[in-house]
């Protein structure tokens, strides 16, 4: 019954979104994180997706390939009377983006919907097959 | 006899699994719309149905006149069924990571699927109803 496997595919895109929804909470909760005795402070990190095959070609699922931390520079905030502050004043603090992880994460909420609501129909199909003829 | 009152059953049949199909490629497409480099594809329904029937399907299926929307790209004719029916969709806003699905096209042409679906097996059922009231002679 080839209808199933779209509870295989869709199963596994939202599983992959709710993961990037993950990583979005993580870096929005580490936004503001200073960097500690080692100077190093938090790095963003991003989702990175690829097909998997789902049994057929045709139709393929998503996985979470890897989790990539940000290679953009720690941001620098003046602030001498913070205890972190080293001898210019300046503390680290982790380098997110928190607007640019807003989008992502309104993205990644629509995606997930979607899928849920292809499942939903994919549902109330099937069930309608199981009752064909009677 | 009996076999004139299933025939169209059995035509029907054929394009419900058709349906099916092409409703499992469109979910895929959803569901990969974030993935950098995928290719959205769909089903070229005539071409497949013409396929699966063996070729009786009297319409003029003459190759450069053989998708299903203006905007498919046909593929050559590479087999006789299952592939060479699928063909990839043309992209109408090409974006930086190479994806060429079009999430609300992709949409709609999900919940058109579904509805002919749906309206195939109303066939199917009443069909079946007719043929069960002939044979009972009530």
């Amino acid at each position: 019954m080839s209808m199933f496997s779209i509870f295989n595919v869709s199963g596994s895109a939202i599983s992959a979104q709710s993961q990037r929804l993950n990583v979005v909470a993580s870096n929005l909760a580490n936004a503001d994180a200073v960097a500690g005795p080692d100077g190093q402070g938090y790095k963003g990190r991003q989702v990175v997706f690829e097909t998997a095959s789902m049994g057929s070609d045709a139709s393929p699922g998503v996985r979470v390939s890897a989790i990539r931390e940000s290679n953009e520079p720690l941001r620098k905030v003046h602030n001498p009377g913070h205890p972190s502050a080293d001898a210019d004043g300046y503390v680290t603090q982790s380098n997110v983006n928190p607007i640019e992880e807003m989008v992502n994460m309104i993205s990644a909420s629509r995606s997930y919907q979607n899928n849920v609501e292809v499942m939903n129909t994919a549902k109330t199909l099937l069930i309608k097959t199981l009752q064909m003829g009677q | 006899m009996f076999a004139n009152m299933t025939s169209g059953l059995d035509f029907q049949a054929q394009a419900l699994v058709l349906r099916a199909e092409r409703q499992r490629i469109i979910a895929s497409n959803i569901a990969n719309a974030d993935t950098p480099g995928y290719v959205a594809r769909d089903l070229n329904f005539k071409e497949a149905m013409n396929n699966a029937l063996g070729g009786s399907l009297h319409a003029s299926s003459t190759s450069n006149n053989s998708t299903t929307h203006p905007q498919h790209i046909a593929l050559g004719n590479a087999g006789s069924s299952g592939p060479s029916t699928l063909a990839y969709v043309a992209q109408t806003q090409p974006s930086l990571d190479g994806n060429s699905v079009d999430l609300d096209r992709e949409r709609a042409s999900f919940v058109d699927n579904a509805v002919r679906y749906e309206a195939t097996l109303r066939f199917i059922n009443n069909d079946s109803k007719t043929i069960l009231s002939a044979i009972q002679g009530q």
